[in-house]
C-alpha cells in the first residue's frame, strides 16, 4: 500500500488481501471501520496491523466487551479500538465469543496497555483471555462471584413494584 | 547564638545496613500524601521500592450499568464524576458523542462557548495537578496562590450552570442559555488577571533549584514504554510525543484556533509539570482567541426532541408540552449505531463507546479512562525510586481516582 492517506477502503483492502476469508465482516459505522474476525485469529491480525509498515496501529485506545445474549453461540462480542498516530486513522475490530467457553488470546504481548483493559473485561463479562499474565478482578471485590455487567444481571431489585410503569413498559 | 552540637544527633541516624531486608509498606487506600482512594502494597528495602502492587476499585460506582438504564440526557451527571477535576469536558464530550449518534449539528457558536468552558477546565485541573506537585515536594505557597484562581473558574461554571464540582454543564445540542453578562465580565477579568498570579506560582517552582532537583528525573518514562502503556494527554507528551486528540481529530471547531502542543523529552515528573504549565498558557490563549471569535448566533441548536423548550412555552404550546414530556421521560427516538467519540480530557484521550439499539438508553456505554489505562504502568515507573519520588509519580500522573474506578 503506497503512503496515501489511510481510509476505511484501503485499510479493509489491505485486510481482505493478507487474510481473505478471516475477514468474516465489515460496516462502517458512523464512519468507522468495523471488522469483525474469529475469535482465535485476533493475535495474529492485530498484531500484523501494529507491525504492517503502511498502517502501523501502534496504539490499543480501547478494549471492552459487549454482551448479546439473544445471539446463541455468539454472545459476548470484545471490541479492540485501534489508532494508527503515524497515519492518523482509527479503526474497531470485533471477536464473538460464546458465554459457554468465552476464550479469546489476551493482547499484552502486544500492547502494555491490554493487560487492565482484559482484566476489566474479565472482571465485568467474565471473558478469559488466556495467555494473561494476572487476569484477575480489577474493580470489584476478589470474593465476587459473577461478572455484573453481562445483561442478565438487573439494575434494580426486580421484586420492587413501586417503579411499574404500564405505559412506557418498564 | 552557640552552635549547635550536632554530634549527639549522630543516634537518630540509622547507621545499620539494612540491604537485604524487604519490609512491606501498605501504602493507602487513605494515606494523606496520596490525594485520593489509591492503594499500593510496596515491598521496600529501606527507602527503595523494589515492587509496587496497586490495587484500584475502591469508588467504583459501576457507571457503565448505570448507564444501561438512563436515557441520554441522564447519563451527563454520571460523567461529571469521572474525572471530577474538570467535569466540565466530560460533560461536554458526552453531549458530542449523543450529538454525533442522532446526527445533530450544533452552530459554531455553540462550539466556541464549549471550548472556552472546557479550556477553563483543562487550567482548573492542571492548576490542581501542577500546585499539588508542590505539596509534595513541600513547597505549599504555589497551592494557596492557584486555588485562589481555581476558586474564580469555578464561580464561572456557577454562572453557567449553577454548579460547582460536578457541573452537569450544557445539554444535548447546546447550552441552556446564553453566556451571562456577568460570566462575560468574570471571564474578561479572569483573563486579564491570571497570568499574573500564575506567574507568581510559576516563579515559585518552575526555576526553583530545589524543586528542579527534587523533581527531575523523578518517575520517567520513554516513549515507547508510554505509547504501549496506552498513555495520553499531558503524560504522554511530557514523554515526548505530540498526541492531542484536539489537533488529531478535532472537535468544537479546535481546527479554527492557533496553539502549539508543548511536548517534554524525559517523561518525568519535571516534564509532566512543565507541560502542564504551558498548556496552562495555551489554554488561556484559545479562551481569548474563541471570545474574540465568538460567532453570532443561537446557543443551542433546534433539536425540540433533546433541547428542552422554553418553560413559557411548555405551559402555552401543545407541541412544547409533548417535547418536554418525551425528553424528561427518555422516550426520545434515537438512530441505531455505534459510535466511538473522544476528547482530550484534561489527563488524556477521554473517549466514549456508545452502542445505541434505538432504545431509550444506551444498550452499551463504554468509557476509555485516560488515567485507568495509565496507571498500570505506575509499578514500572516507581520500581528502584525511593518512596518519596513515587508520591511525586503519583501525583504528578495526575490519576484522579474517580475517573480510574468509574
Amino acid at each position: 500500500m503506497s503512503m496515501a492517506e489511510l481510509n476505511n477502503e484501503n485499510v479493509l483492502k489491505a485486510l481482505t488481501d493478507a487474510f481473505g476469508d478471516a475477514i468474516l465482516h465489515s460496516e462502517m459505522q458512523f464512519g468507522m471501520l468495523n471488522v469483525e474476525i474469529p475469535a482465535d485469529r485476533n493475535l495474529d491480525i492485530i498484531g500484523w496491523l501494529k507491525s504492517n509498515e503502511s498502517l502501523k496501529m501502534e496504539f490499543l485506545t480501547d478494549l471492552c466487551a459487549v454482551h448479546y445474549p439473544e445471539q446463541k453461540g455468539r454472545e459476548l462480542a470484545v471490541v479492540y479500538h485501534l489508532h494508527s498516530w503515524t497515519r492518523n486513522y482509527r479503526m474497531r475490530i470485533k471477536c464473538f465469543v460464546s458465554a459457554q467457553k468465552p476464550e479469546i488470546a489476551s493482547l499484552t504481548g502486544l500492547y502494555n496497555a491490554a493487560n487492565w483493559m482484559e482484566r476489566e473485561t474479565f472482571d465485568f463479562y467474565g471473558v478469559q483471555f488466556s495467555g494473561h499474565p494476572d487476569l484477575r478482578r480489577i474493580l470489584n471485590m476478589d470474593e465476587m462471584d459473577y461478572h455484573p455487567l453481562l445483561k442478565q444481571y438487573a439494575l434494580e431489585d426486580e421484586t420492587r413494584d413501586d417503579k411499574d410503569d404500564s405505559f412506557f413498559g418498564r | 547564638m552557640s552552635q549547635l552540637d550536632t554530634r549527639n544527633y549522630d543516634k537518630f541516624v540509622s547507621t545499620e545496613t539494612i540491604d537485604g531486608e524487604i519490609a512491606t509498606l501498605n501504602l493507602g487506600p487513605t494515606h494523606p500524601a496520596t490525594h485520593g482512594v489509591f492503594q499500593n502494597v510496596m515491598k521496600v528495602d529501606g527507602e527503595r521500592i523494589i515492587s509496587s502492587e496497586p490495587t484500584i476499585g475502591y469508588i467504583h460506582r459501576a457507571f457503565e450499568k448505570l448507564a444501561e438504564r438512563r436515557p441520554y440526557n441522564q447519563i451527563t451527571p454520571i460523567t461529571d464524576r469521572l474525572n471530577y477535576c474538570s467535569s466540565p469536558i466530560n460533560n461536554l464530550g458526552w453531549h458530542m458523542t449523543v450529538e454525533k449518534l442522532a446526527g445533530i449539528h450544533v452552530p459554531k457558536k455553540v462550539d466556541y462557548m464549549r471550548v472556552i468552558i472546557m479550556e477553563l477546565a483543562r487550567i482548573a485541573d492542571h492548576l490542581v495537578c501542577n500546585s499539588v506537585i508542590g505539596v509534595d515536594t513541600g513547597a505549599l505557597t504555589g497551592f494557596t496562590y492557584v486555588f485562589q484562581e481555581r476558586e474564580k473558574i469555578y464561580e464561572m461554571y456557577e454562572e453557567v450552570c449553577g454548579a460547582r464540582l460536578t457541573t452537569n454543564i450544557g445539554r444535548i445540542g447546546g447550552f441552556e442559555r446564553e453566556f451571562s453578562p456577568v460570566f462575560m465580565a468574570k471571564l474578561k477579568k479572569f483573563l486579564k488577571e491570571f497570568h499574573i498570579k500564575f506567574q507568581e506560582f510559576d516563579n515559585l517552582l518552575t526555576r526553583n533549584r530545589i524543586f528542579m532537583d527534587r523533581v527531575i528525573k523523578a518517575g520517567p518514562i520513554s516513549a515507547e514504554k508510554a505509547i504501549s502503556y496506552g498513555f495520553t494527554g499531558p503524560n504522554l507528551r511530557a514523554a515526548g510525543v505530540d498526541y492531542d486528540v484536539r489537533v488529531m481529530n478535532p472537535y468544537s471547531s479546535y481546527e479554527d484556533f492557533d496553539f502549539i502542543i508543548p511536548v517534554g523529552q524525559d517523561g518525568d515528573t519535571y516534564d509532566r509539570f512543565i507541560v502542564r504549565q504551558e498548556e496552562i498558557r495555551q489554554s488561556l490563549s484559545i479562551i481569548q482567541q474563541a471570545l474574540d471569535g465568538m460567532p453570532e448566533g443561537a446557543h443551542h441548536t433546534d433539536v425540540p426532541a433533546f433541547y428542552l423548550p422554553p418553560k413559557e412555552e411548555v405551559y402555552r404550546s401543545m407541541e412544547a408540552l409533548i417535547y418536554h414530556f418525551k425528553i424528561v421521560m427518555g422516550e426520545t427516538p434515537i438512530p441505531v449505531g455505534e459510535v466511538y467519540h473522544a476528547v482530550e480530557g484534561a489527563n488524556g484521550e477521554l473517549g466514549y463507546y456508545l452502542i445505541s439499539d434505538g432504545g431509550r438508553t444506551p444498550y452499551r456505554l463504554h468509557f476509555r479512562r485516560p488515567c485507568f489505562i495509565y496507571y498500570q504502568a505506575y509499578p514500572e515507573m516507581v520500581k528502584g525510586a525511593m518512596l518519596s519520588d513515587a508520591i511525586l509519580t503519583m501525583s504528578s500522573m495526575n490519576v484522579i481516582a474517580g475517573e480510574l474506578d468509574a
